[in-house]
């Protein structure tokens, strides 16, 4: 036992090393460094695809694959690379796998492609795959960027994820609408787990429109920036 | 810094690439994707008529094999042109609406599916409009009456989820078409979607609140895509024995 342990750190070791600072790769993105809440990169798509989890969900999978795949490519090209026209070659890159990926979704599970096809295409346009190419895989080894990538991809989706979860049930009432592990959690009929008509203490209740269009996204990130301030002092900036 | 020379190299490189690697996966996974796309639309045909499914199943419980045979035994498709003819030898399912719409009036051609259930047909149509933000689709079923509508289904391009799209998401919505008349007294005045809910029982449902836009283009979709159906129905109407069923001669 041991010695099967002992094998497998050396011949795995200087492949793919997993130690304190590769963690601190994929967990400073969902915290101290959040794409969202602390870079305030990728806000655009986090405003249009976050009034449902269900595609937030997809969009954040879709995400953290082609920001790591993107940020391992580039690294890995990244001392070829001329640097006049890094930026249209990050672009091809990530171009690609975008490409890739609708493809991938169009012989799986046509149905979800065609409710994702606009958002996948803003995969592309989101500033946190081409900022992490630019700022972190054109300075390190492939492995780190990998990580790196996905540490910001799932920074991102965290994030997408919460807000989608907080629009979705005070606008819409409903969790994972669309999906097929759907949810009806408050509403008029008799469907959902707290029902408005009969229920003596939510009758006034009613779902609010404001949280269906994209302005109820920025409360919310505005909301998350200031709680996750509060907690974590470091990150405000007393000048 | 990098020579000219080197750039060109490196790109056409990447470029060639990357482009053989996406044509391969493309060509490899196309013949699954158009399956599954030809099953998606006929689906979204079945969904118009719902309610009228074999062993009383709604579409989301047919298998993929089910809407084939579906499609195979009870489906029968023509293409019209403008002037209510059949064009021989085009089958419905061929027609791409979108396309189509790129085309002068008079030279589009039409998808028709008739569908037969327990002795009754049901003439479904297609509709294409646009929305807020891009197209936006539908299929509506009419009874024999060629009045009466018995399902409709939508879909869309790009609408707001939680809003626009709710014309899709929201069975709730093209369920509401269901027994609504395309004529008034043998006027043509197709099916309108209100702002702040419906006043005429007869041809109005419900609007979407906070996506007037979208719903707007609905209106405009159903009232001029069912219209260009007119002169088909016509003929229909004068040659069918028992054709009166519409009020035009009350």
């Amino acid at each position: 036992m041991a010695e099967t342990a002992v094998k497998e750190k050396v011949t795995r070791e200087p492949m793919l090393p997993f130690g304190k600072k590769e963690r601190k790769l994929i967990t400073d993105p969902l915290n101290d460094n959040n794409p969202i809440t602390v870079q305030v990169l990728g806000i655009c798509s986090a405003l249009a695809v976050t009034s449902l989890v269900y595609p937030s969900v997809v969009m954040a999978i879709a995400v953290v694959f082609v920001i790591g795949f993107s940020s391992l490519f580039t690294s890995m090209l990244r001392n070829y690379i001329p640097k006049q026209v890094r930026m249209i070659v990050q672009l091809v890159i990530i171009a690609s796998l975008v490409t890739v990926v609708e493809l991938t979704l169009r012989y799986l599970n046509y149905p979800v492609y065609k409710q994702l096809s606009v958002y996948i295409g803003l995969i592309i346009t989101n500033c946190i795959v081409m900022g992490r190419l630019e700022a972190f895989s054109m300075a390190n080894k492939p492995w780190r960027s990998f990580l790196d990538g996905i540490g910001n991809g799932l920074g991102y989706g965290l994030i997408l994820i919460a807000v989608g979860v907080v629009r979705e049930i005070f606008g819409k009432g409903t969790l994972f609408a669309g999906s097929p592990i759907e949810l009806k959690i408050i509403g008029p009929t008799a469907g959902y787990l707290i029902n408005t008509t009969d229920n003596a203490f939510f009758g006034w209740y009613v779902n609010n429109n404001l949280m269906v269009l994209p302005a109820a996204a920025m409360f919310i990130i505005g909301i998350f920036i200031w709680i996750q301030r509060s907690y974590n002092t470091k990150l405000v900036d007393v000048s | 810094m990098y020579s000219t020379r080197y750039i060109l190299i490196f790109v056409v490189i990447l470029t060639s690439v990357v482009a053989i690697a996406l044509t391969g996966i493309r060509e490899a996974t196309a013949e699954k994707a158009a399956q599954n796309e030809d099953i998606f639309n006929k689906r979204a045909i079945l969904s118009a008529v719902s309610d009228y499914l074999p062993g009383g199943n709604t579409v989301s419980d047919l298998s993929d094999q089910d809407v084939l045979r579906i499609f195979e035994e009870k489906v029968t498709q023509y293409a019209l042109n403008m002037e209510g003819e059949v064009i021989e030898g085009l089958k419905a399912e061929d027609i791409d609406m979108a396309k189509e719409r790129k085309k002068p009036e008079a030279e589009r051609r039409l998808p028709l599916y008739v569908y037969e259930q327990d002795g009754n047909g049901y003439y479904i149509v297609s509709v294409r409009g646009n929305g807020l933000w891009d197209e936006i689709w539908g299929n509506i079923a009419l009874k024999e009456d060629l009045n009466t509508i018995a399902g409709a289904s939508f879909d869309h391009k790009g609408e707001t989820p939680g809003l626009g799209a709710e014309i899709k998401d929201n069975p709730a919505f093209p369920a509401q078409f269901k027994g609504k008349e395309i004529y008034d007294e043998g006027e043509y005045v197709s099916v309108t979607v209100r702002k702040g809910g419906a006043r005429d029982p007869q041809h109005e449902v419900d609007g979407i609140s906070g996506a007037t836009v979208t719903a707007d283009g609905v209106t405009e979709m159903l009232y001029r895509g069912i219209k260009y159906y007119e002169p088909y129905f016509e003929d229909l109407r004068s040659n069918s024995q028992q054709g009166m069923l519409i009020q035009t001669e009350e």
